[in-house]
């Protein structure tokens, strides 16, 4: 049979160039304005400080804001960490025994829809406030990966699961060559959510706990700035958070590509 | 045991399921090295027989007796879907290694016999391709070079070539014929196509609409290999119009 690859996608340069680009022109855009209406109508800093200052607050004072930035995504990456294990263990387990699935999985919602904020207060009387705050922030995180990764080990092809009963494949084999490839696309958009909402368990369980430390992290310190009205470093703290939550973003798409390129749709999409 | 006693042979099977019963009555052998078609219209059960056959479901009724018997081991029976039923997270070599992976085969040795399975559907060059690269026809070779790889002695195919253009039908239908003269196996073939199972088989059984029944045997005694050109001859024509007559009078009697 003489039957040639299909060719490769092309990929849409100019279509690429203008995503990058048009965000970035707006964003100069705001800043520029921002800049020019703090100045035109005399703004103090302690109320709105221009663009300019806050970037400079962020240099002057990166000694304090590096090191919370560091404890912040220190906890936002741990809390994340568990909640990928801890929500792909447990959809294994819901997918290997109907009835563990039964018991616990309304407990698992019940966890996710009491808000963290409420929760909060309670986890910093009888926990280390460092494990505390990580638990916060796992108690958001996990569930997105439990309900996508359930969710994916549940919805596999009928007939290969047909193909494997009669390949004589055991649980073990079924599980470690179907179900979980076939639920990694799931799993992947799970843990892609589950980035974010971690770092916002983060700050949620940093302002809860509001007392200062070494390990005080960016929350914490847009809370203090609050109270003793630093407002440029507010907004460099704020601008802190905002960037590490589009790098975790980021980072957790570019894995997601990286496992899914050669054969899933959503990966192909993104090629073209 | 003699060398005419049939692989398999179902008798008076029956398969009920919720609420529609799928079979009644079903008496069917499968007999060495032929090519049987089992046509009737959609839902007549056909492939609930062929599903049957493989074990991947039970009769309510009735009794299926394998010729040694006992049900073949893993490996001994091959099963094409009618999708390709590919997995799309390995590539082609990966799909239809599955099995003998499955079955704990040593890797040189199932690595061979990947090459072999893939050399006979003609897709030796695309062992590193993921499927979705692949053709709608491409993709079924690959699925039958998969039920392919364990060399089974049995083969049931469910409407395979159903979802293809008839170009690439033709073309999968011819090359399925010369692996099955070479490779001496036999083929339970399900369709609801008259050309095609007039085209294939050695013998066809056309169905009564559910509950499915057999309701004739018709022997294709024309002599293998078939070219392309037994498509176009008057013989290969007075075939279908044999076969068409009976399922027409299956789906009267049945007042469908």
């Amino acid at each position: 049979m003489s039957v040639e690859p299909p060719p490769p996608p092309e990929p849409n340069r100019r279509d690429t160039a203008l995503r990058i680009l048009l965000p970035i022109v707006v964003l100069a855009l705001v800043v520029l304005a921002w800049e020019l209406a703090v100045r035109l109508t005399n703004t103090p800093a302690y109320q709105v400080p221009g663009p300019g200052l806050v970037f400079s607050t962020l240099i002057s004072d990166w000694p304090i804001l590096g090191a919370s930035l560091i404890a912040t995504l220190t906890t936002t990456f741990e809390a994340l960490g568990l909640a990928v294990l801890g929500g792909v263990a447990l959809a294994i387990m819901f997918s290997q025994s109907r009835l563990v699935e039964y018991s616990l999985y309304p407990y698992a919602v019940i966890l996710q829809v009491t808000p963290v904020v409420a929760i909060a207060p309670l986890l910093l009387i009888y926990l280390p406030q460092a494990a505390a705050v990580l638990a916060c922030a796992w108690i958001v995180a996990f569930f997105p990966v439990l309900a996508n990764t359930t969710l994916g080990l549940a919805s596999v092809d009928r007939n290969l699961i047909d193909l494997f009963a009669l390949f004589g494949a055991s649980r073990g084999q079924v599980l470690l060559h179907l179900r979980l490839p076939a639920a990694l696309p799931s799993m992947l958009t799970g843990i892609r959510i589950a980035g974010g909402l971690s770092l916002i368990g983060a700050v949620v369980a940093e302002i809860a706990a509001g007392s200062a430390g070494a390990g005080s992290g960016l929350a914490y310190r847009i809370a203090e700035s609050g109270y003793r009205l630093m407002i440029p470093r507010m907004f460099a703290a704020l601008l802190l958070l905002s960037l590490a939550g589009i790098a975790i973003f980021f980072l957790l798409s570019l894995l997601s590509h990286l496992v899914l390129r050669r054969w899933h749709e959503s990966a192909l999409s993104a090629e073209r | 045991m003699s060398a005419a006693a049939p692989v398999v042979r179902l008798q008076n099977v029956g398969k009920a399921f919720a609420s529609v019963i799928a079979l009644d009555r079903f008496d069917f052998a499968v007999r060495e090295r032929e090519f049987v078609s089992l046509l009737g219209p959609s839902g007549c059960g056909k492939s609930t027989a062929l599903r049957l056959i493989a074990g991947l479901a039970a009769p309510t009724r009735g009794a299926i007796e394998w010729r040694d018997g006992r049900k073949p081991e893993r490996g001994a029976l091959g099963f094409v879907f009618q999708e390709p039923t590919l997995m799309p997270w390995t590539t082609v070599s990966g799909n239809v290694q599955l099995p003998l992976k499955l079955s704990g085969i040593e890797r040189a040795v199932a690595a061979e016999r990947v090459g072999a399975a893939l050399a006979g559907v003609g897709l030796a060059e695309f062992a590193d391709a993921y499927p979705r690269e692949l053709s709608g026809g491409m993709k079924m070779r690959v699925s039958i070079a998969r039920a392919l790889a364990t060399t089974p002695q049995l083969l049931l195919m469910d409407e395979p070539f159903a979802a293809l253009d008839e170009i690439t039908r033709f073309r999968l239908a011819n090359d399925l014929l010369r692996l099955w003269q070479e490779l001496g196996k036999t083929v339970v073939f399900v369709t609801h196509s008259v050309f095609e199972s007039v085209f294939l088989s050695n013998r066809i059984v056309v169905m009564t609409p559910r509950p499915g029944r057999v309701f004739a045997e018709i022997p294709i005694d024309a002599p293998y290999p078939r070219e392309e050109s037994f498509r176009t001859s008057p013989e290969y024509a007075a075939f279908c119009r044999r076969v068409s007559q009976a399922l027409a009078t299956a789906m009267a009697e049945d007042g469908a």
